[in-house]
């Protein structure tokens, strides 16, 4: 479990006192002391196997991911790292006929067991897309509708919840004069990062990121890249990019894929600099892709 | 010539000449109709002309044309004849003559000639003689009799008003409360019970509202006999009229009249058309329950469509299965907004009226019967009928809307532990509410202008009230209705006065248009409002 700063703790506090419901996570069960650098594995994913209606998207991915590290998913387009990223937290299941085998546990549950509620799978790895997708709202309301859709309704616990996300998200000195404006009217990677901090708003385990720079421009990647950095601090991170730079600068785990199978998967040093697998090789160096 | 074509200027030319006709087809539209009826409220000069037979005539001239060759009917004859509108249907049998040009032997524009409007048989052109007070002349001579009936025409017009607040209101009210109780006796009765404090508490209100009813009557006749003024009047021929001064609604001399005085006299009478009731079977007066009733069932329409029409398209797209059965049942939504409208009328008159309206008679007014309360034509019914006619519209244009709301917008919400419903509820809903406002304007837009089907449904030639009032439960749904649309086809096909009638068409079809537009206008500034404030803040 995720070690929560004060700030963070007591905000929390106050949010479950003041809804009384416990919807809003917080994972404060007691962490194992002295957590290896290689941490405990949050994500375990075994022997896994997804079809869209007929064809089949991922063979046999066996996979586990770090507690606060950062995991990226490397391929061409169509290799399916993306349909994995949103298996993790369910989002395929809007698509009709797909069809799946093997297990993907989160924290140990098992997340496509009968029974499970989806709407709190979801909640708890959090997920930014490729293309920024704001609310046609404020830039408040964006950040606090996890919140809202909770039951939270407290203007002074909203506050503060904005204040904090975007803070996080390290967009709230440049927009906490505006908070009543249009999310629409901010630039394009200000936006990603309001999907950032509305993400983080509701407290997740696991941020997912789906190519989260691949419409930004050098600068703004830049910065949501400093930011992946200091998220880690606090969140476990799974990242699916087309950018090999961007993969080896931020994660410290990778995965490459191809073709719907896990060709490699190792610390992104490794991966980089001597990889096993021919194909990584010839993938990395640009010999296709 | 080739590379001339390729070029695409040609195209351009076609594409804009397109464009061109069309609009010139809608400013010929607007233009027509606007000449035609806007004019018709125009104090014209009056003219008197002797003719070559010794008759004088006193009218405005209305048109004027060549006189057709009775062989062939062409107008080449190089003589020309005008339409007089010369009034005095009492004496003459009808408002309007042809004069043949060449049989005029002098014409003259006398100042003092005037135009009397009246209450019943139209205006009456001439000049005041005397004025009577009972039997006694009061004032004699052209000048002296007009001077006093210009005096005391508005104590008149006022008596007038307090007499018809009095029949409306009061005589209404007690009428209409009368009839209530005439239902509790009667449904009282057909529970079996003849006899009972019941029945004697409702006898005693009976009588108690008889003698309002009477003291009000007298109150009415009292206030009648405050203006017992009559006029004689003299028409340009020699006719002596006498005339009640309660008769008169408006005596002007269009003659001695400045551009201003025209002007006001030009606004008071579209005034009168837009906020009084019809006279004459709608030849004369105004259109205002016509307008009230065309809007008010636009509005109940409204209410009826858009909730159906959206909840239809989100299950249409948001929840069923999308497939052929699927794709079968939009391809039959569309359909229906091709069906004319007629066949929605007989269905409206067959569901609606009969089935519906006639079972909540049975269950609900049985004490009405036989005479029906739902059971016949309403406006509800003809709101429901325009609802059914319209609702595809609303449909078609909220899957629209449904379509256009980003991937990205459901997929964050839904990320964010939203589940499906409030996904819809809060990101979908909204994004696609003004796409429902514009089906409304079109379903409106249509709603508005449709007739064939009301005429089945609960439209009539003059209703006797509104279906609002201050008598309680204030909105009388089951009432039948006047509308703009069935008053342009009544006046101008099944008036008995068709030559009087005629512009009133062009001036109804100017309101009916006007009262579309703002509908219109209403709805597309709620939608811009609307949508720009869901922009800024949350739902």
């Amino acid at each position: 479990m995720r070690t929560i700063s004060p700030v963070k703790e007591k905000e929390a506090a106050r949010i479950m006192s003041a809804t009384e419901t416990p919807a809003v996570r917080t994972s404060v069960a007691p962490r194992p002391q002295g957590t290896s650098q290689e941490g405990r594995h949050v994500i375990q994913i075994e022997n896994f196997n997804f079809f869209y209606g007929s064809k089949q998207a991922l063979t046999d991915i066996d996979l586990r991911i770090k507690e606060r590290h950062v995991t990226a998913f490397i391929g061409p387009s169509g290799c399916g790292k993306s349909t994995l990223l949103r298996c993790l937290n369910r989002m395929n299941d809007l698509i009709d006929g797909i069809r799946m085998t093997g297990t993907i546990t989160v924290e140990g549950q098992d997340i496509y067991a009968p029974g499970v509620d989806v709407v709190d799978i979801r909640k708890r790895l959090g997920m930014v897309f490729q293309k920024s997708n704001p609310f046609p709202k404020s830039i408040f309301e964006n950040v606090v509708y996890g919140l809202r859709i909770q039951g939270v309704n407290n203007r002074a616990v909203l506050r503060e919840a904005c204040e904090t996300s975007l803070k996080g998200a390290a967009l709230w000195e440049e927009v906490k004069d505006r908070l009543d404006e249009s999310a629409l009217g901010l630039s394009g990677g200000q936006m990603q990062r309001l999907c950032i901090a509305r993400a983080l708003a509701v407290q997740p385990e696991v941020v997912l990121m789906d190519e989260p720079c691949s419409a930004l421009d050098p600068i703004a990647t830049a910065k949501i890249e400093e930011l992946i950095f200091s998220l880690k601090e606090k969140f476990t991170i799974v990242i699916v990019t087309h950018n090999m730079q961007q993969a080896a600068r931020v994660s410290d785990e990778t995965g490459f894929f191809m073709l719907g199978k896990l060709v490699e998967f190792g610390k992104t040093d490794t991966i980089f600099t001597r990889p096993k697998e021919k194909m990584t090789e010839d993938y990395i160096t640009g010999r296709f892709g | 010539m080739n590379r001339f074509i390729r070029s695409g200027d040609p195209f351009i030319w076609v594409t804009g000449s397109a464009l061109a006709f069309a609009l010139l087809l809608v400013a010929g539209l607007l233009g027509l109709v606007l000449v035609s009826g806007l004019g018709f409220f125009w104090p014209r000069s009056m003219v008197e002309i002797s003719l070559a037979d010794g008759r004088k005539l006193a009218g405005s001239i209305e048109a004027r044309e060549r006189i057709p060759d009775p062989q062939s009917g062409k107008k080449t004859t190089g003589s020309w004849r005008f339409k007089l509108k010369q009034g005095n249907r009492d004496l003459y049998g009808s408002d309007f003559v042809w004069v043949d040009e060449k049989d005029v032997r002098e014409r003259a524009y006398p100042k003092e000639i005037a135009v009397i409007e009246r209450r019943e048989w139209g205006a009456f052109h001439g000049r005041p003689l005397k004025v009577l007070e009972g039997e006694t002349v009061v004032a004699e001579g052209v000048d002296r009799s007009w001077a006093l009936l210009i005096q005391r025409l508005p104590a008149a017009l006022s008596v007038y008003d307090q007499a018809r607040r009095i029949e409306k209101d009061e005589l209404g009210g007690i009428n209409f409360k009368k009839e209530k109780i005439r239902l509790k006796r009667r449904s009282l009765e057909l529970k079996g019970h003849s006899k009972g404090s019941a029945l004697d508490a409702l006898k005693a209100e009976e009588e108690r509202l008889q003698k309002l009813f009477d003291k009000q009557m007298e109150a009415l006749a009292a206030l009648r006999g405050t203006v017992r003024t009559n006029v004689v009047f003299v028409s340009a021929d020699g006719q002596e009229k006498q005339v009640a001064l309660t008769n008169i609604v408006r005596a002007y001399r269009p003659n001695e009249l400045s551009f201003f005085g025209r002007l006001g006299l030009y606004s008071s009478r579209l005034w009168e058309f837009v906020s009084e009731d019809p006279r004459e079977s709608n030849t004369e007066g105004g259109v205002f329950p016509a307008i009230f009733g065309t809007v008010m069932m636009v509005f109940i329409m409204s209410l009826v469509v858009t909730p159906f029409g959206v909840l239809a398209a989100f299950y249409l797209r948001e929840y069923a299965r999308q497939g052929p059965f699927v794709s079968a049942v939009r391809i039959a939504v569309n359909n229906l907004a091709g069906v004319p409208s007629i066949v929605f009328g007989v269905f409206g008159l067959g569901f609606f009226v009969y089935i519906v309206g006639g079972s909540i008679d049975r269950l609900f007014f049985p004490e009405a019967l036989p005479s029906p309360t739902y059971g016949t034509g309403g406006i509800l019914w003809a709101s429901l009928t325009l609802a059914l006619l319209t609702v595809p519209v609303v449909i078609v244009a909220t899957e629209e809307g449904l379509a256009a709301v980003p991937r990205g917008a459901r997929e964050a919400s839904l990320a964010l532990g939203a589940t499906k419903f409030e996904t819809m509820w809060r990101v979908v809903l909204p994004a696609v509410f003004p796409s429902v406002l514009t089906g409304l304007i079109l379903a409106m837009a249509r709603a508005a202008g449709e007739v064939a089907p009301l005429m089945i449904t609960g439209v009539v030639k003059l209703a006797p009230a509104l279906p609002i009032d201050e008598f309680p439960p204030f909105f009388h749904l089951e009432r039948k209705f006047m509308h703009l649309g069935f008053h342009i086809y009544d006046v101008g096909f099944q008036s008995p006065n068709v030559e009087a009638a005629q512009p009133m068409v062009y001036t109804t079809t100017i309101l009916l248009l006007v009262v579309v537009v703002a509908l219109n206008l209403t709805a597309i500034i709620v939608r811009n409002r609307l949508s720009k404030k869901l922009r800024t803040s949350g739902l």
